[in-house]
């Protein structure tokens, strides 16, 4: 094949400084045992969490423009945050309004929404089910008249939006204010991302522009940008267990002595290694344009086992404190296991670099 | 003081006293030794200028443009990468005089006598011993894995002066004469059919105390020398897309339809993944070690590299049918050069079945991943403080 340019695959300083500052936020303001605590109560999302991240860090509009009140950033910065976004976990909706929503906002040039999302006024979220993957097929409501009809399941953050962006069966985006809609939350696997129903019964809407280039953009941006997520659970995950496993004690050892679990954790660190690889040239490839089909379908394909696996892993080998409500690393399990489904599976992204690669199936 | 100005107007000399195209070619090589410019980062004398080692590429780049013959450095890798740097370092000025410039030039072929049958992992339980005779050392014990044996003229050797001590402390380090009548080199043929490497019988070979490096007893320390310079820093050249065994299987893959089913696809689909991640984590590796940030993701490459080629030739014996029940050839060879992704798949299949062996096993490469970069517990030693003598054999 032909020689790819060379992605760019550290951290800039200025990326190191941006993760320096959210965790120092996220350690401050999202405790483990609160966010445990929160999922259980009527308002799953930490607003208050997502007002100082959006507000005075400016993160909800990394990606907007600046001259639509945004930071005018890349997809390299967006991914340093969710990597911290995930290593805490933090119930907030980043992904969904500022990475996914936003691109479908941008695509569409609704420069007045993506003022309200970078401004952080308002959250967005495309009521695009979570599990659609780039490409993947799009259910749409009813256009009758100038008003909407219908219910859409699945919609990640829902709960948290104040505008909804709808794709309808004319083929366009739309638009809805989330006070003209019915939001019916689900019992979700993944407690702090949470999905809900979107029901619209004759809803007001706004065309924006057309469905199928803005969802595409949008869910390629979101699948090549979980994989910073997914880096940041699994980072989280083997350090966490890895420090565990030196202080606990079992047959006057530390068990993290012992060599078959050596091994495993040895192995897991090596995944993560190429994960890391695999996600910052994903966040690299959307910042350049280059070779971006690619590097997300790559990513996506390699993230979920190596998120999952961290979390199988550390829930095993904490024995059973792992197993309690009490200790956060179920949080993890549940959203890496939900993150394996999210914008599409592995499978399907292996099946799109079947063409992306010339590796025709049978 | 030495700046690349002043390398390219040497090079420039030394090429108008000594034009390639009517120059002999080990003439040439010896010219470009005494010149300072074969490794421009020894010392003046030994083959260098005491320049830094980055200026080597200017020498390189000059030399290679006017069409200069080289040293052919893959045909003599243990004597650059192993040997010299360790008589550089221990030799005495004797010992660097005589051996480095021949060594150098590919005059004089060297391999490695540490790997025995009962010291493979743990090397530093060797048991071939060295005895005083006045002023030599008489050696006797058996190495395996030598590479190059049957070509060469020296030999680096590590062996047993005293076994009453323990283990790590009773090794001396020496250059052995494979001329000597004591010399035994068989091939020791591999699942392949061929052999790469040799059987080395060691029986009352005679060595000069002269030719023993560093001190006696502190051949363990010397070794480390040799060892740290095995795997030489990971390659200067990015791994295009589909480089290495990877590529051989997609391009099976491309040209004969009639092989594909659903079953190999998905399995084919899912080590082009890792395979590709693996690139990738070569990548940022070398740009971190660019940065001056170099990672532990080294370590961990060689496990990557080993599973990779395994699945990976054994996926493609597999995609191959009727094909893979053949092999192109068991005739026993010597090849001097080795290509992991050279010859049939069924080769390629069994030759990488050593690299989860060579060079560090796997196993072993785990535990240094997991306490020198996870900071888990070492293993627990009962080696350590006991003579070699009375260790579990």
């Amino acid at each position: 094949m032909s020689a790819q340019p060379e992605p760019a695959l550290l951290y800039s300083e200025e990326e190191d400084a941006l993760r320096a500052a959210v965790r120092d936020l996220l350690t401050d303001h999202c405790d483990p045992a609160d966010v445990i605590t929160r999922t259980e109560s009527a308002s799953p999302h930490d607003v208050s969490l997502w007002k100082s991240l959006a507000g005075p860090m400016g993160l909800a509009g990394l990606l907007v423009p600046e001259e639509l009140g945004g930071q005018g950033a890349t997809h390299r910065e967006a991914a340093v945050v969710l990597e911290e976004l995930g290593r805490a976990v933090a119930p907030v909706p980043y992904l969904t309004s500022a990475v996914v929503a936003t691109e479908a906002l941008l695509a569409c040039g609704a420069d007045d929404l993506l003022t309200e999302v970078a401004s952080a006024t308002s959250v967005a979220v495309l009521a695009v089910g979570l599990h659609v993957a780039p490409g993947g097929p799009v259910p749409g409501v009813r256009l009758e008249g100038d008003a909407l009809h219908g219910e859409l399941t699945g919609i990640a953050d829902a709960a948290a939006a104040d505008v909804l962006l709808v794709p309808a069966d004319d083929g366009g985006l739309y638009a809805v204010r989330a006070t003209d809609a019915t939001v019916t939350p689900q019992t979700s696997l993944d407690l702090t991302r949470p999905l809900a129903r979107v029901t619209l019964e004759a809803a007001p809407g706004r065309r924006l522009g057309d469905s199928a280039p803005a969802v595409r953009r949008a869910l390629r941006s979101g699948a090549g940008l979980l994989a910073s997520e997914q880096l940041g659970l699994a980072d989280w995950l083997l350090t966490e267990t890895v420090r565990y496993l030196k202080e606990r004690k079992q047959f006057n050892r530390q068990v993290g002595g012992f060599q078959a679990l050596k091994h495993r954790l040895a192995r897991l660190w090596l995944e993560v290694a190429g994960l890391r690889a695999a996600a910052r040239n994903a966040a690299d490839a959307l910042t350049t344009g280059a070779d971006t089909d690619v590097a997300v379908a790559v990513a996506q394909a390699y993230a979920a086992q190596v998120a999952v696996r961290a979390a199988e892993e550390a829930l095993q080998l904490h024995g059973g404190i792992g197993m309690t409500w009490e200790h956060p690393v179920h949080l993890y399990l549940k959203r890496a296991k939900a993150d394996s489904i999210a914008y599409g599976a592995a499978g399907t992204h292996r099946s799109a670099l079947a063409d992306l690669a010339g590796l025709p199936k049978p | 003081m030495t700046d690349a100005a002043e390398l390219r107007a040497l090079t420039q000399e030394l090429l108008a006293a000594h034009p390639p195209g009517t120059t002999d070619r080990v003439d040439f090589l010896r010219a470009r030794f005494d010149a300072g410019l074969a490794w421009v980062h020894y010392p003046r004398g030994l083959g260098g200028l005491g320049a830094p080692r980055a200026l080597q590429a200017v020498v390189d780049a000059e030399l290679t443009a006017a069409g200069a013959p080289d040293n052919d450095p893959r045909r003599i890798g243990i004597g650059l990468g192993m040997a010299a740097p360790t008589i550089l370092q221990y030799g005495t000025e004797e010992q660097k005089r005589r051996l480095l410039r021949p060594l150098w030039t590919g005059e004089e072929v060297w391999c490695q006598l540490f790997s025995e049958p009962g010291a493979g992992s743990d090397l530093a339980a060797l048991g071939t011993r060295a005895v005083r005779e006045g002023d030599h050392w008489v050696v006797d014990g058996q190495k395996v894995w030598t590479s190059s044996a049957h070509l060469a003229r020296w030999a680096i050797l590590i062996a047993r002066t005293d076994p009453d001590l323990p283990k790590h402390r009773g090794i001396t380090y020496f250059v052995c004469d494979m001329t000597d009548p004591g010399v035994e080199v068989r091939p020791l043929r591999q699942i392949t059919g061929e052999a790469e490497f040799n059987e080395v019988f060691l029986t009352g070979v005679r060595i000069p105390d002269s030719r023993r490096l560093g001190e006696i007893g502190d051949g363990w320390r010397v070794a480390q020398t040799t060892l740290n310079n095995e795997r030489v820093a990971i390659g200067g050249t990015p791994i295009p897309r589909e480089g290495g065994m990877i590529g051989k299987i997609a391009a099976t893959w491309r040209e004969r339809p009639e092989l594909r089913t659903h079953d190999l696809h998905q399995r084919l689909l899912g080590l082009w993944v890792e395979a590709e991640v693996a690139r990738l984590t070569g990548v940022r590796l070398r740009q971190q070690l660019v940065a001056g940030q170099p990672g532990p993701e080294g370590a961990g490459m060689k496990l990557n590299f080993a599973r990779l080629n395994q699945e990976i030739s054994g996926l493609e014996v597999e995609l191959l049918g009727e094909e893979g029940l053949l092999y192109d050839d068991w005739t026993m060879r010597r090849p001097e050069l080795v290509d992991f992704t050279g010859r049939d798949a069924g080769y390629r299949y069994l030759r990488s079945k050593g690299n989860s062996i060579e060079g560090g096993t796997s196993e072993v490469l785990l535990n240094i991943v997991a306490e020198r970069v996870l900071g888990l517990p070492a293993e627990p030693r009962t080696d350590k403080d006991v003579a070699w003598k009375d260790l579990a054999r």
